[in-house]
């Protein structure tokens, strides 16, 4: 009778194990595994660009290239007409400002400042033709640049000072017979290069993503899904899914992590409740900036050194500018830990002719909103950029200097290395006043991170958070296990346990020694 | 030389297996405080969570027994001898004194273990408790996606965890030092593993009693 018993429930534990066992590993990857599944199939295109007549003639200029585009993709000029990587500006509610256009037209940065004067040489990555002054017509179709993004032969690149025309070299017509969808190295010509070079601004997206492995990104890696940047970002009528903080405010539009992985994808339920006040990125992105170095700091007023009449420039040890005369001293990072804030979705900026209240302060560029008791807040990571540049001291105002020009004795700051005259044709031209006194004030600028996604298994740990100098140690308003305690109870604690041991030990000793005594 | 059956079996069992569990959750809990690393945070947050649940199935099993029994009478404090007991801990022990009270099976707790006891009881591991369960169970209110315990904030149930811990580890100094003051230095020990416990009969009482009044004359002749 007994034995039965016990069979039974032998039998019956194997059972339930079993059966626990194996539900569990029907249920953990189906998620991640129907994603590898979608995003490993490529789309081919319908049509062959190349049998096109229209595309065979050439091309007097690259104008006629996107006439010929639009002859057959009737509307798509003017859904671009309406994009941001066309007008490079979006309206946007903007707290403490109500409804703005907010966009490079309007904003500064603490790189190469603004596009004023500049346009040349920065609207190189101007969407668009000839944008070289700012009575552009940004309402005429042709100006539109469709190879740029569209271009499948990797042949096309943009001519250096340009104002966003094709490189001399280009062939348009073998351009145009070989376009589909934008791959990395589409949207990578102008967002791996921000801010003059590889890397430079972002940290996290830069040209060694079209070559690196899943160790530096498991998204594009090549051993891995090497997936394009439009399968995260897709269009919707030429506009692109998210946008970058740099240059937008509103909460809306974002490409999100938990888009396609869901907004519970730990099998840990303590992990997928942290998502509530953490974004997906803090834990996954442990380091930026793996392969190339990226800029940190930047100070401009440093600029404008000569040797022997002419401009030099000085390497730090990566090989990177860390002095360069036409723009001052530099600090480059390689594997940065990134910096860590509250943010909700909503951004303000620097928008041009912004008084600075106090000059002794640091001035954000932009500034990232959000708090620990804001609902829609969460931790993210950030790349924080410092810098040092020209302002307005009389009008407290950021100064948009003239940078480059093709010509020198023209006043601009990069052939005459005056900033008097820089500043003055600067503000002249974007209608803002120069009291003639410029100084240099400390800027910091925000970019939140989002590329160079680890491995599962190089995440973030706990221990590097929740201890009393981990990495959210200067992310403030709430109480975290590990990194905060109670100073009082501390103390308190500890007087406690002293006192007891004390009375404890007397009263031993006190025992002994008497003991000792009555013996005798 | 007395021997009395004091603990029973059930007692025995569950007084050993909390010690160890409130050990295991002392040393995690203060890992997890950042005192010092050595399961790695990760790990001692997991084995806090396992010998809470654990200790909670205990604490309704011994809350069961205590009631099944009776033996929670046994807890309520009295202030019957309460002064002879301090007397005793603060003059009498250095005497060779008797134990003022006697313990049995019906009262195995002298006056003052049952107040220490009963605030054990009823104020530090509830605060523990309490505090452990909403910080275990506490949700952010996020948009309506889970709606259970919304708190603002960790830091009153933390900081007021962290407390109860700290008083846990001034109890088990007093409490550990405490079963030596015994009839032998080991025989509450022995007890509290063997559920018989020896006690002076009261042939050891009487010399005692003597012993420590003849003393107390002695000491008061010197003195005069
Ligand atoms: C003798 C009993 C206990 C002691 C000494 C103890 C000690 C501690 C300590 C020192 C901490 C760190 C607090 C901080 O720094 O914020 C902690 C955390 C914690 N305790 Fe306890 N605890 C005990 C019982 C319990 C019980 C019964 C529960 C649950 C029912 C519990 C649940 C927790 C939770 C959830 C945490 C937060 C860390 C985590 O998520 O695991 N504790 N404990």
């Amino acid at each position: 009778m007994k034995k039965i018993f016990i069979y039974l429930l032998v039998i019956n534990i194997i059972i339930i194990a079993l059966v626990v066992i194996l539900t569990k590993n029907q249920t953990r990857e189906t998620v991640l595994q129907g994603l590898q599944k979608e995003y490993s199939v490529r789309e081919t295109s319908s049509v062959d660009h190349s049998k096109f007549e229209i595309l065979q003639k050439p091309f007097a200029n690259p104008q006629d290239a996107t006439a010929a585009c639009l002859t057959c993709h009737t509307g798509r000029g003017e859904e671009m007409l309406k994009s941001a990587h066309f007008l490079w500006s979006r309206e946007e509610y903007v707290e403490g400002r109500g409804i703005t256009n907010v966009g490079k037209k309007n904003l500064l940065n603490n790189f190469c400042i603004g596009i004023g004067t500049n346009e040349a040489s920065c609207n190189r990555c101007h969407a668009g033709y000839g944008w070289n002054h700012k009575s552009y017509d940004f309402t005429d179709q042709k100006n539109i640049d469709c190879l740029v993004c569209h271009d499948n032969s990797g042949k096309y690149t943009k001519k250096n000072g340009g104002a966003g025309m094709p490189d001399d070299s280009v062939d348009l017509n073998k351009v145009a017979q070989n376009v589909g969808k934008p791959m990395k190295t589409n949207c990578g010509s102008c967002h791996f290069y921000g801010g003059g070079g590889n890397n430079v601004k972002h940290g996290d997206l830069e040209d060694a993503l079209l070559t690196s492995g899943t160790d530096v990104d498991v998204h594009m890696g090549y051993d891995g899904l090497n997936m394009e940047c439009i399968d995260c970002h897709p269009a919707e009528k030429h506009v692109m899914k998210g946008k970058l903080y740099a240059v937008s405010s509103m909460n809306r539009n974002r490409a999100l992590c938990t888009d396609c992985h869901t907004s519970m994808p730990h099998k840990e339920t303590i992990i997928n409740e942290h998502s509530l006040k953490v974004a997906c990125q803090t834990c996954h992105i442990p380091t930026y900036a793996k392969v190339n170095a990226t800029k940190m700091y930047w100070d401009w007023s440093t600029a404008g050194k000569l040797k022997d009449g002419k401009p030099y420039h000085e390497e730090d040890s990566m090989g990177n500018h860390s002095y360069l005369s036409i723009k001052g001293d530099f600090v480059w990072g390689k594997n940065v830990e990134p910096e860590y804030v509250w943010f909700n979705g909503t951004a303000n900026h620097y928008l041009v002719g912004d008084t600075i209240s106090d000059t002794t302060q640091v001035v954000k560029m932009n500034q990232l909103y959000g708090s620990y008791e804001d609902r829609d807040a969460q931790i993210i990571p950030v790349k924080i950029h410092r810098g040092k540049q020209v302002y307005d001291k009389k009008n407290k105002v950021l100064i948009q200097p003239n940078l480059s020009d093709s010509v020198e004795g023209n006043g601009a700051f990069w052939t005459d290395f005056n900033w008097q005259k820089a500043s003055q044709k600067g503000m002249e031209y974007i209608d803002q006043k120069y009291s003639g006194d410029y100084g240099f004030v400390h800027t910091e600028m925000y970019w939140p991170i989002n590329y160079m996604v680890s491995k599962k298994e190089s995440a973030v740990s706990c221990i590097e958070c929740h201890s009393r100098d981990g990495r959210l140690k200067n992310v403030s308003g709430f109480y975290m296990p590990g990194r905060d305690f109670n100073t009082f109870v501390d103390k308190f604690g500890l007087i406690i346990i002293i006192l007891t041991l004390a009375g404890v030990l007397g009263h031993g000793l006190l025992r002994i020694l008497s003991a000792h005594k009555r013996k005798k | 030389m007395n021997k009395v059956y004091i603990y029973k079996a059930y007692e025995r069992f569950w007084h050993w297996t909390q010690m160890f569990i409130v050990f295991l959750l002392l040393f995690t809990g203060f890992e997890i405080h950042g005192s010092y690393q050595f399961f790695g945070y990760e790990e001692a947050v997991r084995y806090h969570e396992f010998a809470a649940i654990t200790f909670l199935v205990l604490v309704v099993f011994t809350i069961f027994w205590h009631f099944a029994t009776d033996e929670w009478k046994q807890y309520i404090p009295t202030v019957k001898n309460m002064k002879d007991q301090a007397n005793y801990y603060l003059f009498g022990i250095f005497k060779n004194a008797p134990h003022p009270v006697r313990k049995t099976q019906l009262s195995k707790l002298n006056p003052l273990q049952r107040l220490v006891y009963f605030g054990l009881k009823v104020v530090l591991i509830p605060l523990l408790i309490f505090t452990g369960l909403l910080y275990m169970f506490y949700r952010y209110e996020h948009q309506g996606a889970i709606e259970s315990l919304n708190i603002d904030g960790l830091e009153t149930v933390a900081t007021l965890h962290t407390l109860g811990a700290f008083l846990i580890i001034a109890f088990i100094i007093a409490h550990v030092y405490l079963i030596t003051t015994g009839h032998t230095v080991l025989s509450n020990l022995k007890a509290m593993l063997t559920g018989y416990e020896e006690f002076e009969d009261d042939n050891e009482v009487e010399k005692k009693l003597t012993a420590s009044q003849s003393a107390e004359e002695e000491a008061e002749t010197v003195n005069e």
